[in-house]
C-alpha cells in the first residue's frame, strides 16, 4: 500500500510521518508541492511544520499548491486523506474540512503530551481503535484553537463527526475541545496533534510502563493500511 | 505608486486572542478607557500603472478568494490608493 | 550609517582614489579601530584603505570576528592536546564548528555561540538570530542540523526589566527553532542579579553527517564560482558585530543602536533542505555560512583559507534595499545568507536546485590563484587587499593582567568564616529550607520554558529536558546516537575562575557520563566583562587554563567555541561565566538511562563522598543570600572513573535510573528523581553524615563535585556494588524508592509528592506567565 506524504516549503514532519507509515507497514511516497500529479498513491498523509512560514494564514498559501488540486480532486471522490497540525490547518484552507483553527488562547507555541478522547472509529485513520478509546499524542502548537459558529458546531456534535476530543486540559483554547474531525463520508481527518511522533517505543510520550514508550499514534497507520485492504 | 489597499479583520463574533491580549496590556498600562481590541491585517496590492475597475474587482475576489478566510474574517474594506 | 550616505553624491571611493588621496580623514574610530591597527592597514595596503576596505578591516578586526583579546589563551585548547585525544577529531578548532567521528562512518558537529548584546537590546530578534546562527554554522560543515539547546542568563526575577528580556528571548528561540522543525533537547536558564544589563543568550547546535559529506570553508580552486544565495541583502545589523559586540553598555543603556538582525526561520529552513540537496548532488567545493561581518568575513575567510583569492562584482548582490552603499552591503549582517563556492562544470546543477526550493542566488565572482580579494563595484574597483590580513592575520593583544584587589577578602569571606547559620537541629527548619531552595527560580521547574520547545520533531530524540543531557539517535539501523550537556557556575568561578572553569566542564562530563554516553569532546562559550579590564583579563586567562588543562587529564579535545566580551555595564562585569559543553557518544540509544526513578521498591544509591563544601551554592545563596569562599574541589581522575563505571553500568543493564549531584547538590538531585515519573522515595542522611563526617545541611545541600543518585532493581544489586567496589567508587546505599506519595527525609521531613511537585512548577509561571 502506497501512501503519499506532502512537502510543502517550511514543512517539518514528513520524515516523520514516512517513517510511521513504514513502521505500520506501508510504503511512504515522498509528494512534492509542485507536482500535479499523486504518483497513484493509496491515501495522503500532510504533515506537520509551518509551510510558507506560516504567512498570510497558517495553510493558507499551501491549500493553493498545484498538488492540492489533486488532493482535493481525489479526497472528493473518496481517497483517505489525513492532516496533522499544519497538514489539519491546509485541509480547513481547502475546504476538505469545515471551521478555522486560530491562534492558542494563552499566546504561547506548546509542547506537550496530550490525552485524548477518540469519540469516532468509523473513518479510514481510526477504525483500528475502540471507541472513546484514551490515547496520548504529543501535541506541539501555536495556532491551535479550533473554532466554528454556533450552528456549525451543533452541526458538528450532532452528526457525530467529532473524532479527537482534549482530555484533562485544552492546551490552546478549541471549542468544545475539540482535537480533531472528519468529513461526513469518513474519508478524510484532521487533528492538532501529532501521531506520527507515538509510534516508535523510545522515543513517544513517556508512560508508566517506560520512559518514551507510548506508541499510541501507530493505529493511525494502521487503520488507514486496514481501510485500503479491506476496500 | 498605485496600489489598491485590503483591509482583513476577524469576524465580529468569533475569538480575537491577539486582540484581547492586547487589550489586556492596555488596561494594566492604565489606558481604562479602551475597553477592546481587535486586529486585523492591511494588505497592499502594488500595480505599476493607473488602477482600472477590472483591477478593483479583480481585487475584490482576489480578497474573498485568497488573502482571506471567510469562516473566520470578513473583507472590511477594498478600496483604490494613489 | 550616515558616514558613509556621503559616498553615494560623490561616486566610490575606489582603490586609485585611494591612492592619490593619501591624507583623507578617515572615520577608523567610529567604526572601533585603534590608532596603532588603522596605521598598520596603512602598512599592509601601501596606502590609505577605501572607504569599503576599511569598513571590512574593521568589522573583521573587531573583538568579536578577530579574537584578539582572547587568541593568546584560546592556543591553548590546540596546543594541550596530545595524539590520543585527536584521534577521533576530523575538524578541529578554527573551523565553523569541530567534527567528531562517531563511529559507523557517521560524524557530528557542534558548537555553542553567543548572542548576548543584542539580546539585550531585542530579546526576540536577538535570542532568534542567534539561533539562526549557529544552526548555519553546523549546516555549512556539510551536516544536517539534528537538534538545539541554549543556555540562558537574565538578571533578578525582582527586576520588572527581567520579565521583558526572559519572554522575548524564550518566544524568539521558540520562534525560530520550532520553525526550523530542530528538536531543543536541554540547556540551563539563571537568574542573577549580576547578569541584569547583560543577559546572556548563548545557543548550540548540533548536526550529523557521513564522513564523506564534511565541506569546508575553502575556496582553493581557480575559476570556481563564488555566488551568495539565500536571503537578500539588507541593512540589518549594520556594524553590529565591531559597534555592538566591542562596546560595554554605558549604565543609562546602549551607546549605539544599529540596526537590529530580524531573522525569518522559514528561509533558513527552506536554506537548509536546498543545501543539502547541494551537498548531495556535490555540486558544492567550498562553503561559508554568513554571519558576524557578512560579506566580508566570508569571501576573505573563503579566499584566505584556500590561499587563494577572489574576484568579485559586488553590484551584483541581490539587495533588499536598493540605496544600500558598498559598504553597507560588506557589513551587513543579513540573515539566512550562504556562499557557495562552486565548479563552473556544476553550474547548472546547482541552479536547478535552488530553483527548485525558490531560494535567491547570484554568482559574484571567482576564485583566483593570487592571494588577493579584488571587490569592484561595477567598473570600479573598492577593494584590493590580502585576504590573510583581513580574516586571519588581524591584531593579537596581550592585554594587561591584573589579580583583581577583591579576590583575597571574597576568599576568605567563606561560609565558615561568616557563621553562616545551619539548621542542623530542627528538622523542620531543613525541611523549610530544602522547599524554599527547591521552589526558587533557579532551583525550580523550567517547564514553563521548555514547554515552549518542540522537542518531539525528527522522531529521534531518546533524552530531553528534564533529564541530564540531551540524546539524539544518529543512526537508525544501529541505534547510534550522541549526547550534550552544557553547564556553567558564574558564582563558582568568580570564587575561582581556574577551578569554576573544571567545575564546569566535570558537570557536564558527568552529566553526559550518567545517561550512558561516553564523553568524547568539548566546546565552549567564554562569556566574560571586557577585556579592557585587567581583572578580568585575569579571569579569562585563569578560566581558559583550567579548561584546557581539565580537557588534557580527562583526555578530551575542546573542538571550537566562542568568546563573548564586553558583557559589562559601566564599571559592573558579569561573573566569569565560561559555559562548558561536553559532546558524548552511546553505540545504541536503547542503553540509555532516565534521571528518575519509575519503579517502587529500588534501592537509592549515592555515589561519591561529601565534603563540607557549602561556599557559592545554592543554600548559601537562597538562604543566606551570600557569595564567598572557595568553590568546591574537583577531582578529574575521579569524575572519569565514575564516568567509567556509569558505562559499565548501564552496558550491563544495571541501573534504572542516574542523575548527578550540581546545584543545591542531595536535595535537589532527590526531589528531581521523585518528580521525573512521580514516584516517591525514603532516605536516610545518618550513614552519609557518619561516613563523611559532615553535618545535615552538608548531606542536603553541599555541592561536593563527583556524585551520582542512583536506582538499582533489587536483583541487580550485589553485581551493582560489586561493580562499585571494583573500580574504587564509594558507595552508599542511602533509601529506597515507594509509592507512598511522599518523600521522606528521615529526622528531616516528610513532603507529599504532589504538593511539592505543583509548587516545584509554579514558580515560573508565576513570574513570568
Amino acid at each position: 500500500m502506497k501512501i503519499g506524504v506532502v512537502t510543502f516549503p517550511g514543512t517539518l514532519d514528513d520524515r516523520d510521518a514516512a517513517r510511521a507509515i513504514r513502521l505500520a507497514g506501508g510504503e511512504a511516497v515522498s509528494l512534492w508541492h509542485a507536482d500535479n500529479k499523486l504518483q497513484k498513491v493509496d491515501a495522503v498523509v500532510l504533515p506537520g511544520g509551518f509551510s510558507y512560514g506560516d504567512y498570510l494564514r497558517c495553510g493558507a498559501i499551501a491549500a493553493q499548491a498545484p498538488v492540492m488540486k489533486e488532493v482535493i480532486k481525489k479526497a472528493n471522490q473518496g481517497l483517505p486523506v489525513l492532516g496533522i497540525c499544519n497538514g489539519f490547518q491546509v485541509l480547513v484552507e481547502s475546504h476538505l474540512l469545515p471551521g478555522g483553527l486560530i491562534r492558542n488562547e494563552h499566546q504561547h507555541f506548546i509542547c506537550r503530551d496530550q490525552k485524548l478522547r477518540v469519540e469516532n472509529v468509523d473513518t479510514a485513520w481510526t477504525n483500528q481503535f475502540t471507541l472513546n478509546q484514551e490515547i496520548t499524542i504529543p501535541l506541539k502548537n501555536g495556532e491551535g484553537g479550533y473554532i466554528a459558529t454556533q450552528e456549525e458546531l451543533a452541526r458538528l456534535e450532532g452528526e457525530g463527526l467529532i473524532t479527537f476530543r482534549y482530555l484533562d486540559l485544552n492546551p490552546n483554547g478549541s471549542m468544545n475541545d475539540i482535537a480533531g474531525l472528519r468529513n461526513e463520508r469518513g474519508n478524510v481527518v484532521g487533528l492538532m496533534p501529532h501521531p506520527e511522533h507515538a509510534v516508535e517505543p523510545g522515543f513517544g510520550p513517556d508512560t508508566d510502563v517506560a520512559m518514551r514508550s507510548g506508541v499510541d499514534g501507530l493505529l493511525f497507520f494502521k487503520s488507514v493500511l486496514n481501510a485500503l485492504v479491506s476496500a | 505608486m498605485p496600489k489598491i489597499i485590503v483591509e482583513v479583520m476577524p469576524k465580529a463574533d468569533l475569538l480575537d486572542p491577539q486582540g484581547k491580549a492586547v487589550a489586556s496590556a492596555l488596561q494594566r498600562g492604565g489606558n481604562k478607557d479602551v475597553t477592546g481590541v481587535r486586529i486585523g491585517k492591511r494588505i497592499e496590492l502594488h500595480f505599476d500603472r493607473p488602477i482600472t475597475d477590472t483591477d478593483l474587482a479583480n481585487a475584490r475576489k482576489i480578497a474573498d478568494e485568497f488573502l482571506s478566510n471567510a469562516v473566520i474574517e470578513d473583507v472590511v474594506n477594498v478600496t483604490v490608493e494613489n | 550609517m550616515a558616514l558613509f550616505k556621503k559616498k553615494i553624491a560623490s561616486g566610490v571611493d575606489t582603490t586609485a582614489n585611494a591612492a592619490e588621496t593619501p591624507d583623507k580623514e578617515q572615520p577608523w574610530k567610529e567604526l572601533g579601530l585603534k590608532e596603532d591597527e588603522y596605521a598598520r592597514i596603512r602598512e599592509i595596503l601601501g596606502r590609505r584603505p577605501t572607504s569599503a576596505e576599511l569598513a571590512m578591516y574593521s568589522v573583521m578586526w573587531s573583538e568579536h570576528c578577530s579574537y584578539k583579546s582572547s587568541k593568546i589563551y584560546l592556543r591553548q585548547f590546540g596546543e594541550k592536546v596530545t595524539d590520543e585525544m585527536k584521534k577521533h577529531l576530523m575538524v578541529g578548532m578554527g573551523e565553523n564548528a569541530g567534527v567528531v567521528d562517531i563511529g559507523e562512518g557517521w560524524a557530528v558537529t557542534f558548537k555553542v555561540e553567543s548572542h548576548n548584546h543584542p539580546s539585550y537590546i531585542e530579546p526576540f530578534q536577538g535570542a532568534a538570530t542567534g539561533v539562526g546562527g549557529i544552526v548555519r554554522d553546523i549546516l555549512t560543515m556539510g551536516a544536517r542540523p539534528i537538534a538545539i539547546m541554549d543556555q540562558l542568563r537574565f538578571g533578578a526575577v525582582e527586576n520588572p526589566d527581567t520579565a521583558r528580556v526572559v519572554n522575548g528571548v524564550v518566544s524568539g528561540i521558540s520562534f525560530y527553532g520550532n520553525c526550523l522543525g530542530l528538536p531543543n533537547i536541554g540547556g540551563e536558564t539563571v537568574f542573577d542579579r549580576v547578569y541584569q544589563g547583560n543577559p546572556l543568550v548563548n545557543a548550540l547546535s548540533i548536526g550529523a553527517l557521513r564522513h564523506e559529506d564534511l565541506k569546508l570553508a575553502i575556496a582553493s580552486n581557480p575559476g570556481d564560482l563564488v555566488i551568495l544565495f539565500g536571503a537578500r541583502t539588507g541593512a540589518d545589523g549594520i556594524g553590529g558585530v565591531s559597534v555592538l559586540a566591542s562596546e560595554t553598555f554605558d549604565s543609562t543603556g546602549p551607546s549605539r543602536r544599529p540596526a537590529v538582525q530580524v531573522g525569518d526561520p522559514f528561509a533558513e529552513k527552506v536554506l537548509i533542505e536546498c543545501c543539502l540537496e547541494l551537498y548531495k548532488a556535490n555540486v558544492v567545493a567550498g562553503i561559508q555560512d554568513l554571519g558576524g561581518a557578512g560579506l566580508s568575513c566570508a569571501t576573505s575567510e573563503l579566499a584566505s583559507n584556500g590561499n587563494a583569492g577572489m574576484r568579485v562584482q559586488l553590484q551584483k548582490v541581490l539587495k533588499r534595499d536598493e540605496s544600500l552603499t558598498p559598504e553597507e552591503i560588506l557589513m551587513s549582517e543579513s540573515q539566512e545568507r550562504m556562499m557557495a563556492i562552486v565548479p563552473k562544470k556544476d553550474r547548472k546543477k546547482f541552479e536547478a536546485i535552488v530553483n527548485k526550493w525558490e531560494v535567491e542566488f547570484s554568482i559574484l565572482g571567482e576564485v583566483i590563484s593570487e592571494p588577493r580579494l579584488f571587490i569592484n563595484w561595477g567598473d570600479e574597483e573598492i577593494v584590493n587587499v590580502p585576504p590573510r590580513t583581513v580574516a586571519h592575520d588581524g591584531p593579537v593583544y596581550e592585554r594587561p593582567v591584573a589579580y583583581p584587589s577583591y579576590q583575597d577578602a571574597l576568599n576568605a569571606d567563606s561560609v565558615h568564616a561568616r557563621g553562616l547559620y545551619r539548621a542542623n537541629d530542627s528538622g523542620s527548619d531543613l525541611g523549610a529550607q530544602l522547599w524554599q531552595i527547591v521552589t526558587s527560580p533557579n532551583q525550580a521547574s523550567k517547564s514553563w520554558i521548555t514547554d515552549q520547545y518542540d522537542h518531539y520533531v525528527g522522531g529521534n530524540t531518546a533524552l530531553a529536558m528534564p533529564d541530564d543531557s540531551g540524546m539524539v539517535r544518529v543512526s537508525e539501523t544501529s541505534g547510534l546516537g550522541v549526547s550534550i550537556a552544557t553547564d556553567a557556575n558564574g558564582r563558582f568561578c568568580q570564587l575561582d575562575p581556574y577551578q569554576g572553569a573544571r567545575l564546569a566542564l566535570a558537570e557536564a562530563y558527568r552529566n553526559v557520563a550518567v545517561g550512558g554516553a561516553k564523553p568524547m569532546a568539548v566546546t565552549n562559550c567564554l562569556n566574560f566583562g571586557s577585556p579592557e579590564n585587567p581583572e578580568v583579563m585575569w579571569q579569562f586567562k585563569q578560566a581558559t587554563a583550567g579548561l584546557a588543562d581539565g580537557c588534557l587529564e580527562l583526555g578530551i579535545p575542546v573542538t571550537g567555541g566562542n568568546v563573548s566580551f564586553y558583557n559589562q555595564t559601566g564599571d559592573i562585569a558579569i561573573h566569569p561565566t565560561p559555559v562548558v559543553g561536553v559532546l558524548g557518544v552511546i553505540d545504541d540509544v536503547a542503553r540509555r538511562i532516565p534521571s528518575g526513578w519509575q519503579d517502587a521498591g529500588n534501592n537509592i544509591y549515592l555515589l561519591g563522598v561529601t565534603r563540607d563544601e557549602l561556599d557559592g551554592s545554592v543554600w548559601a545563596d537562597v538562604i543566606h543570600d551570600h557569595l564567598g569562599g572557595r568553590p568546591p574541589v574537583v577531582d578529574l581522575a575521579h569524575e572519569a572513573a565514575l564516568a567509567d563505571l556509569m558505562h559499565g553500568a548501564s552496558l550491563q543493564g544495571l541501573i534504572e535510573s542516574a542523575h548527578d549531584l550540581s546545584e543545591a547538590g542531595l536535595a535537589q538531585a532527590l526531589v528531581e528523581s521523585c518528580f521525573r515519573f512521580n514516584m516517591g522515595a525514603r532516605i536516610w542522611l545518618d550513614e552519609i553524615c557518619e561516613r563523611d563526617n559532615v553535618d545535615r545541611t552538608c548531606a542536603l545541600f553541599s555541592e561536593s563535585t563527583g556524585r551520582v543518585l542512583v536506582s538499582v532493581g533489587r536483583e541487580d544489586d550485589v553485581k551493582f556494588a560489586g561493580l562499585c567496589e571494583a573500580r574504587g567508587i564509594p558507595v552508599l546505599r542511602i533509601g529506597v524508592t515507594d509509592d507512598s506519595g511522599e518523600i521522606e527525609i528521615q529526622d528531616v521531613s516528610t513532603f507529599d509528592l504532589a504538593e511539592m511537585r505543583t509548587a516545584f512548577k509554579a514558580t515560573l509561571p508565576a513570574l513570568f506567565g
